[in-house]
């Protein structure tokens, strides 16, 4: 198990130093970058929409149940959304989601491009592969992940304000009052710097599981869903440890 | 020209590849012909440096393709075109940017020169109607040709062909071989073809290495292969009934050509 680990790891590192090389047409790989940009955030954007509105409304739903004494003013109601979306589900609960969108298309994607020799006729063409194909993709996503996350706050927010007001827990104008009290700019800051963690750990963790496969179709799927669990869990582990380190 | 110098490769103990060494002249169609597990796909992708020999060398026109440095195999592999066995086209693409992929990476001009030269190269192999439509919606043996366009596209002075005619009824396969011989001969390319169809054998091997177990058990051209008396060989290439008939006919229809009687009694194409 160790020596596996280390074997992935190291084959991990030596793919993503394999991605610096002169670019053969940096025209090309602007390209391949805007289309990975467009395919990562443009196309998650439905999911992140629909993950956001609920998040946020179940947050304030639970947060009122708990918060039952008359002394709470219901503006903190809008406070703790605010900060739970912000600290944690946006960057994280978001992060987790696209892991599995993006992830498994990303494994998917360079898997097949494998077993059907596609990459070998780029490397034959006399391409740098990794360059071409992996780093688009982690600089795409580290190009739109963080504005999802961002997009994420900001949908839950609106849709904890919209479950709190619709429920007759709170108005309008008091969860506005809660958002605007005792807003912390290092948390955004906080939220960010978990975002683009997330973001490379989903790219270059699926980019490594679809580059290296070997086989044939079944081992595309595997390599997919071998891409999402790692993620996940590095995911979850670098959340812990980002929270150890910067709160 | 392509020259290997006594080639090594194995994986782990095992050893695939147990010191080959040929000369793949330019002008002409090589064949690299065994039985599965021969070895001669693995020797295939040491050519193209897609594995890396264990010890021995591989010469592109005298310089050294192993002991040369990522950047310089670059150079070298901008010069080599491959046809793979499933033809990897690039699905996202259509037939027409999967032609102009080659040129937009490396290739200089204008856009309407690109188009110019990916048409020409199309109606090459017959399918310029086919342009706008994309892998998925054409067939196996239309996509060999759209593999055939995108590996002649910038003009290379190598040719790889994975299994050509994998997959392909008789018919598509003899024009795939007609149409490998004469971009062969059209733009003097030495081409290299990996294969276990014994129509190409006898069409187009202008120079066939067997290979047996690892090691290069009999070279020579397609009339030689006739009169060879290597038992392997022959039990390879004229594996059924038929075959040995169609051999038998052969050797009496050269028989009756003057040349061919003296070479023989000369002893001279036999290996």
């Amino acid at each position: 198990m160790e020596f596996r680990f280390f074997y992935h790891f190291g084959a991990y590192l030596l793919m993503l130093k394999g991605m610096f090389s002169k670019p053969e047409n940096p025209k090309m790989y602007w390209k391949q970058l805007m289309q990975q940009s467009v395919d990562i955030g443009i196309g998650s954007l439905g999911i992140v929409f629909i993950i956001s509105l609920f998040m946020g409304g179940v947050t304030t739903l639970q947060t009122a149940y708990q918060l039952v004494s008359p002394i709470i003013p219901k503006a903190t109601i809008a406070q703790i959304v605010r900060d739970t979306i912000i600290l944690e589900f946006a960057p994280t609960l978001t992060s987790i989601v696209l892991a599995g969108v993006v992830g498994s298309k990303i494994a998917s994607e360079l898997g097949n491009m494998r077993i059907s020799e596609q990459i070998d006729a780029l490397e034959i063409m006399g391409i740098n592969t990794r360059g071409y194909l992996v780093m688009p993709k982690i600089l795409g996503a580290l190009l739109t992940i963080p504005c999802l996350v961002v997009i994420a706050g900001f949908l839950g927010i609106w849709g904890g304000k919209m479950a709190g007001v619709m429920a007759g827990i709170i108005s309008n104008d008091e969860f506005i009052q809660g958002l605007r009290q005792e807003l912390k700019v290092y948390n955004i800051f906080f939220a960010l710097s978990k975002s683009y963690t997330f973001a490379f750990i989903i790219s270059s963790v699926s980019a490594y599981y679809g580059y290296n496969v070997q086989g044939g179709a079944l081992e595309i799927g595997k390599a997919s869903t071998t891409a999402v669990v790692v993620s996940c869990v590095l995911i979850l582990f670098s959340d812990y440890a980002l929270s150890a380190i910067l709160l | 020209m392509i020259e290997l110098r006594d080639i090594k490769k194995g994986f782990g103990d095992k050893e695939i590849l147990k010191g080959v060494s040929a000369t793949m002249e330019s002008g002409k169609v090589n064949l690299i012909i065994g039985s599965s597990g021969s070895g001669k796909t693995v020797m295939m992708k040491c050519i193209v440096g897609l594995m890396t020999v264990n010890s021995g060398t591989i010469l592109y026109n005298d310089q050294d393709f192993t002991a040369m440095d990522e950047h310089e195999k670059k150079t070298i592999r901008q010069e080599i075109g491959m046809l793979f066995q499933g033809s990897a086209l690039f699905d996202s693409m259509t037939v027409e940017q999967n032609v102009m992929f080659p040129l937009d990476m490396f290739g200089k001009g204008s856009y309407k020169e690109k188009k110019k030269r990916v048409m020409e190269c199309l109606d090459r192999v017959n399918l310029k109607d086919a342009a706008k439509r994309f892998p998925a919606e054409i067939s196996g043996g239309m996509k060999k040709r759209v593999g055939i366009a995108r590996a002649i596209v910038l003009n290379p002075k190598y040719l790889f062909c994975d299994e050509p005619n994998s997959g392909l009824d008789p018919q598509t396969s003899l024009l795939i071989d007609k149409l490998i011989k004469e971009l062969t001969l059209e733009y003097t390319i030495t081409t290299v073809i990996n294969t276990h169809d014994m129509n190409t054998v006898m069409e187009s091997g202008d120079h066939i290495i067997y290979m047996y177990e690892g090691y290069k058990q009999w070279e020579g051209s397609n009339e030689e292969i006739i009169f060879a008396k290597d038992e392997k060989l022959n039990d390879f290439i004229f594996a059924s009934e038929f075959l040995r008939d169609a051999k038998e006919m052969r050797q009496m229809e050269m028989f009756r050509d003057k040349n061919w009687r003296d070479r023989l009694q000369g002893g001279k194409p036999e290996k």
